[in-house]
């Protein structure tokens, strides 16, 4: 502590796991943290949980990695106990800005579940933990109520404790599926199929890497036993072509592929179920890195060796910089906390004092960079889009008008298709339909520089700056 | 754990606390509660995690709050309805 000078603070945005580790590391080295969250309770989506006062008797059931959260939350406990963290829930935050003349940030956020009310927090430095969201690619019936996201089903098990549906095909590519499977099946619902177009052969390719992360394994191991107890089968190389249903989901088909990615004609088979999971691969959040003007490579906000993006006092950690797990997040996170504890106070980090994290996280990036190829929807999904197929989920855009906009009207971007057909400006702002759009326009998935990262109010906006909420430099 | 009930569209339906409005409708069999604007096609909870805004529905007179997100208070109006425009 030093009395003389006021605490340095920081803003730490999400309270994932990255958010969660780089709270913890900062506060321990005596930044004064405000830990700003859109959640009511720590964990973000990964360690979500049931709200307490649903009284779930055993909320690790849906959990790996339980132990490794109870050290977050006791550490965050603690902070909030010694008044090294501010913990504010509910807080979605829509912007972040660099204070003029003053120096600082202001981060922006609407309140409470309404999201009606902003208000403005100030602090020295900010590090971004926004997270991911899922990617999900379109095919015919994908709007029928009854899909879900891989991730969304999680999220109504873990947070709801509610089984969707009794009898699910989880479906798409990605290490997502195994624990969401399992998940299901372990809830008590009937698992149909576990439909995965990678090729396991695939992987005979990064034995070397995959070797090298005994973790892994053992907990792909730890699923397929899960899933052998289940009786769920894992079905490879396959890929869901349809879902079936009026007013909502009765029927899913899939199809065998292709070495080349390309459906295999005469291989349906249809399953009866009320839900489909399905999910291909994760997004990094940007939104907030974008609107301070940090750079982003290919859809990853850009950083050093030490967590830093490339504008000064912005740290970003976490799914944000990179779509890699929880361990990933967890080095990354840690790195970014001790990073801005010293730079804060003017001292240069010696990156000896985290070498094990350091370790863990490259570590972790060779097995995202092994796995991240081999988890790839097929190559020729935009195939299966019948013309009626909706894209845009908010616009209601179908493939037809997409296609019209590339193959006639000469769109080779997808912001020239975005103009012509409206897919990506509806209520999500493109995070729906974006990688299906660039991938129908023929073109590289890119980052959609969004002014704000979700939506705002015109009367909140129209408001005069308000500095009289609570900061944590006051 | 002690429930309570919010209604959807005039029916009584249970929900626990902090639980969201869109778990509280899952569990009363209401997979979908909005339609679209141009096709009139139902819609309900796809991403679960506030981002894709499918799940749209009013509550207590407030139009378009996304159900994956808001806690199902006692008591809550709950309507399905179409999309209105913002």
């Amino acid at each position: 502590m030093t009395p003389e000078a006021p605490p340095r603070t920081l803003a730490v945005i999400g309270a994932g796991p990255a958010g969660l580790a780089a709270a913890l590391a900062a506060a321990q080295r005596d930044l004064r943290v405000t830990l700003i969250d859109s959640a009511p309770q720590a964990g973000g989506q990964f360690y979500r949980r049931p709200a307490a006062a649903l009284g779930a008797r055993r909320p690790q059931a849906l959990h790996h990695q339980w132990r490794t959260w109870e050290r977050l939350r006791d550490g965050l406990a603690e902070q909030i106990a010694a008044g090294g963290i501010t913990h504010l829930t509910e807080h979605h935050v829509w912007f972040v800005e660099r204070v003029e003349g003053e120096g600082g940030f202001a981060v922006q956020a609407l309140i409470g579940p309404e999201q009606q009310e902003s208000v403005a927090l100030r602090a020295d430095a900010v590090l971004l933990a926004t997270g991911g969201y899922e990617k999900v690619l379109p095919f015919p019936g994908w709007t029928l109520p009854g899909v879900v996201t891989a991730g969304g089903a999680q999220a109504m098990l873990k947070g709801g404790l509610v089984l969707p549906g009794r009898t699910a095909v989880v479906a798409g590519t990605g290490p997502l599926l195994m624990p969401v499977a399992a998940g299901l099946a372990g809830a008590g619902a009937e698992v149909a199929a576990l439909v995965e177009s990678a090729d396991p052969k695939a992987f005979a390719r990064h034995a070397a890497t995959l070797a090298a992360h005994p973790d892994k394994l053992a907990e792909a191991a730890r699923y397929g036993v899960q899933l052998l107890r289940h009786r769920v089968r894992l079905t490879p190389r396959h890929t869901v072509v349809q879902a079936h249903g009026k007013a909502s989901l009765e029927a899913v088909t899939i199809a065998a592929l292709d070495p080349a990615g390309r459906v295999r004609p005469g291989t349906e088979r249809r399953f009866r179920c009320d839900t489909l999971a399905v999910g291909h691969g994760m997004l990094p959040h940007t939104d907030l890195a974008e609107g301070l003007g940090c750079r982003v490579d290919g859809l990853n906000v850009a950083v050093d060796a030490e967590q830093r993006t490339d504008v000064p006092g912005v740290w970003a950690a976490g799914e944000a910089t990179g779509i890699g797990g929880a361990a990933l997040s967890l080095a990354e996170g840690h790195i970014a906390g001790r990073s801005a504890a010293a730079r804060l106070r003017g001292r240069t980090p010696d990156p000896r004092a985290w070498a094990a994290a350091a370790k863990s996280r490259t570590k972790a990036r060779e097995f995202a960079a092994a796995i991240s190829p081999v988890y790839a929807p097929p190559a020729h999904w935009a195939e299966q889009l019948r013309d009626d197929t909706l894209v845009c989920r908010c616009e209601e855009v179908p493939a037809s008008a997409v296609r019209e906009a590339v193959d006639e009207l000469g769109a080779t971007d997808a912001r020239s298709v975005k103009l012509l057909t409206r897919a990506g400006m509806g209520w999500c702002q493109g995070r729906m339909c974006s990688a299906a759009v660039a991938g129908l326009a023929g073109c590289e998935e890119r980052s959609a520089r969004r002014p704000f990262a979700r939506p705002v109010p015109l009367g909140v906006l129209a408001q005069t700056p308000d500095e009289d909420e609570p900061t944590p430099s006051s | 754990m002690s429930g309570h009930t919010v209604t959807f569209d005039g029916r009584e339906i249970p929900a626990l606390p902090g639980q969201t409005v869109a778990a509280a409708l899952w569990s009363a069999g209401i997979t979908a509660w909005r339609t679209t604007r141009w096709g009139g096609e139902p819609r309900g909870v796809f991403c679960g995690i506030g981002v894709c805004f499918d799940c749209l529905v009013e509550i207590n007179g407030r139009a378009n709050q996304r159900a994956c997100l808001v806690p199902a208070a006692p008591g809550d109006v709950i309507r399905s309805g179409d999309e209105d425009v913002a």
